[in-house]
């Protein structure tokens, strides 16, 4: 029973499980993960089987969470902790940015905050306001954080693991609309690297590159793509940071061509950093600049109106033509 | 009010008794006028009784009232020794505790070893205590690092500079010795403009709500920068504690002996599973509130000299000579050993190098990023491209 098809909460659930399971300094926090196991249910069961000091439901204060998380892990606890939706995670935004990802260097390397914050991210579940966010790039701009998004279940029950066991604080976006799409998840695999990219379609005529929720729209658009006669490949990249700019390279030397999909605001986005790396490093292998598709410079709108403002299977293909076009 | 009258009162614990205090949060009266306080020194150097916290420093013998008086003018040559270090351009930057040496020195000497202390900056009496060399506290000031002990050592973290945020930090700490089952507690210093904080009511509630074993010190020296008591609070702090549903106590910050029995009652209370506890040490800030500052834009030198009667250090040392507890040779044996501590610091900050520059990309990461590793790389390059221009 290695493995198992579940959904990717599931393994969320199962990795940190495991996790609870293996380590005794494993702790997981947040509001409401007790005994309605989280809002999403990410975290079902647990405090039934390990007990609420170890599963603890806490008062509904973000920067608390995240500061106590930092205090236990200063006593020698791995907390994995739980912000309930990505609009909520700024109060806390202090202490991530100023304590957790710091604290390491001002130490010179004698403390380690090995803390996992969980942000479940992202739109298309209408939701109302400060519910579909994608703020990676926030926290991406910070040394000291790493920042990971699975988009799978595969890859959420692994990524989890390796998150836990980083010394490193890490900022674990979990893709909600994709929560309940099921995947293989083998628990006895050998996983691949965090921080590595992962080639999910090969293709030729250009790269869609993306990560979290945008990894299965790229694989449609190249699917629908494909029915054209066009030959695209699809690069899950898995980390935001360390972002894994090796395997882009590699893929756009072989392609010409970039188009970077995701949720969050195009604009100071994840994909302006990758579209002028990737210029940089392969500006001669380039057939067309590299496009973004994304959000809009507008806060995150009315549900009615976020399937005009999230990328979608045209927006993509659209931008895919355009860079063809060159 | 007279220094009697005020010292015999009790304190107005917050939890469990009845509590008078309302009449104190009417704007007809501003919080910080005629605090009532737990004393056990008069400024003039005499011992009071106090019914409740005179058992926490009964068996005190004069060598430990000695080894006091010696913390503090120690602690106060060292901090005399920085800020002529800074005028001198040694440092970039110094935040004095000058006046605030009773509240430090009486809290740290009621730790235990394996306690754990979350400093603001401005702990350097409490560093003192516990056992960190003073010329570590200073490589931050000269610029040379950003924190330069490692806080296992001493069990004394790092200084924040962020106010308020260590408040947390020491909950959650707190919160870890519980379910370790160990019985040491910690304690989190701050000041009354970081009461101010979000971070610092939230710490209050975890810890009321998880029942940590944490001691909340709040040095209130009156000015938070420029800004009084006044524009901080409309309720003396320490009653902050009993909405939160923990005992809180104001202590007269200038007296030592005062500081240590009831620092000693919050953490004994802590370690015994009894919850946390907040103190709030009426003290005052003589100096500016760092070497940048410039007091004389917002306060009277004449607020600074009705404080300068109440010194910490004068006060237990009249107290030692009316009790035959020190005599001549032990403050000019202390006087010579100021000097030497003085010299060491001077000394030792003169002799700090700067680091090397590759220490910027040093501990970003504990497992590593490929995004430093590259820019390292880059930098390094940068820098060689020079080194070949130059012919070296």
């Amino acid at each position: 029973m290695a493995a198992e098809k579940m959904a990717l909460a599931k393994a969320i659930n199962e990795s940190m499980r495991r996790a609870l399971e293996a380590d005794p300094k494993v702790v997981v926090m947040g509001e409401d993960v007790g005994k309605l196991g989280g809002v999403f249910r990410v975290t079902d069961g647990l405090q039934k089987d390990f007990g609420e000091d170890r599963v603890i439901d806490t008062p509904l204060a973000e920067s608390g969470i995240v500061g106590t998380a930092i205090g236990l892990a200063l006593r020698g606890y791995r907390p994995v902790v739980e912000i309930q939706f990505d609009g909520f995670v700024f109060p806390a935004y202090d202490q991530i940015v100023t304590q957790l990802a710091k604290m390491h260097a001002r130490s010179l390397g004698k403390v380690k905050l090995p803390v996992v914050v969980r942000i479940p991210y992202g739109g298309g579940i209408g939701a109302v306001e400060h519910h579909s966010e994608s703020p990676e790039a926030l926290f991406a701009h910070v040394a000291g954080l790493k920042i990971v998004s699975p988009s799978n279940a595969s890859d959420a029950y692994w990524m989890m693991q390796q998150a836990i066991q980083s010394d490193d604080p890490v900022i674990f976006f979990e893709p909600k609309r994709r929560y309940w799409d099921k995947g293989e998840v083998n628990t006895e695999a050998i996983p691949g690297p965090l921080h590595k990219a992962r080639v999910v379609r090969e293709g030729t005529d250009l790269t869609l590159a993306a990560y979290g929720p945008m990894v299965k729209l790229c694989q449609e658009a190249a699917a629908a793509a494909a029915e054209e006669g066009k030959n695209l490949e699809v690069l899950d990249l898995r980390s935001v940071s360390p972002l894994d700019f090796d395997a882009v390279r590699a893929s756009v030397e072989k392609t010409r061509r970039l188009v970077v999909v995701h949720e969050a605001p195009v604009f100071f986005g994840s994909g302006a950093e990758i579209a002028a790396r990737i210029t940089e490093r392969c500006f001669y292998h380039l057939e067309a600049p590299v496009l973004r598709v994304g959000g809009y410079h507008a806060p995150y709108p009315p549900a009615r109106l976020e399937e005009e403002y999230l990328p979608s299977l045209d927006r993509v293909l659209d931008a895919v033509d355009r860079a063809l076009a060159y | 009010m007279t220094v009697e009258s005020t010292a015999a009162r009790q304190p107005r614990r917050s939890a469990g008794t009845k509590s008078t205090a309302g009449k104190r949060t009417t704007a007809k009266k501003p919080p910080s006028n005629e605090p009532e306080l737990v004393q056990l020194l008069t400024p003039e150097g005499k011992r009071v009784k106090n019914a409740e916290y005179d058992k926490y420093v009964a068996g005190i013998t004069p060598e430990e009232l000695r080894g006091l008086y010696r913390d503090m003018v120690l602690t106060r040559r060292f901090d005399a020794e920085a800020t002529s270090l800074q005028r001198q351009g040694e440092l970039g930057l110094w935040a004095s505790l000058l006046g605030q040496e009773a509240a430090q020195i009486g809290s740290g000497r009621a730790t235990r070893e394996d306690d754990y202390v979350f400093p603001t900056y401005r702990e350097h009496g409490v560093a003192w205590c516990r056992g960190v060399d003073p010329t570590n506290l200073l490589g931050m000031f000269r610029g040379v690092n950003n924190g330069g002990w490692d806080p296992n050592s001493n069990n004394f973290h790092l200084y924040t500079i962020v106010i308020g945020s260590q408040a947390l930090h020491a909950t959650g700490y707190a919160m870890g010795i519980t379910k370790d089952g160990a019985d040491s507690a910690v304690i989190a210093y701050f000041g009354d403009g970081a009461s101010s904080q979000g971070d610092v009511s939230e710490a209050f509630n975890f810890a009321a709500v998880y029942n940590a074993p944490v001691v909340f010190f709040c040095q209130n020296n009156q000015w938070a920068i420029s800004e009084s008591n006044e524009k901080q609070t409309r309720v003396p702090l320490y009653q902050r504690a009993q909405g939160f549903g923990f005992p809180g106590v104001r202590v007269d910050g200038n007296d030592v002996l005062a500081s240590l029995a009831v620092t000693r009652w919050a953490l004994e209370r802590a370690r015994r599973g009894e919850g946390p506890a907040l103190i709030e040490a009426w003290t005052y800030r003589m100096g500016a509130h760092t070497t940048s500052d410039d007091p004389t834009r917002y306060r009277h030198d004449d607020e600074r000299q009705a404080w300068e009667a109440k010194d910490p250090i004068l006060r237990l040392r009249r107290f030692l000579e009316a009790s035959n507890h020190a005599d001549e040779g032990f403050f000019a044996e202390l006087e010579t050993e100021s000097e030497a501590l003085g010299k060491r610091v001077r000394e030792a900050v003169r002799a700090m190098r700067d680091p090397d520059r590759f220490a910027i990309f040093e501990n970003v990461y504990a497992d590593g990023h490929a995004l430093v590793d590259e820019e390292r790389a880059q930098f390094a390059a940068y820098q060689a491209s020079f080194a070949d221009a130059e012919g070296v």
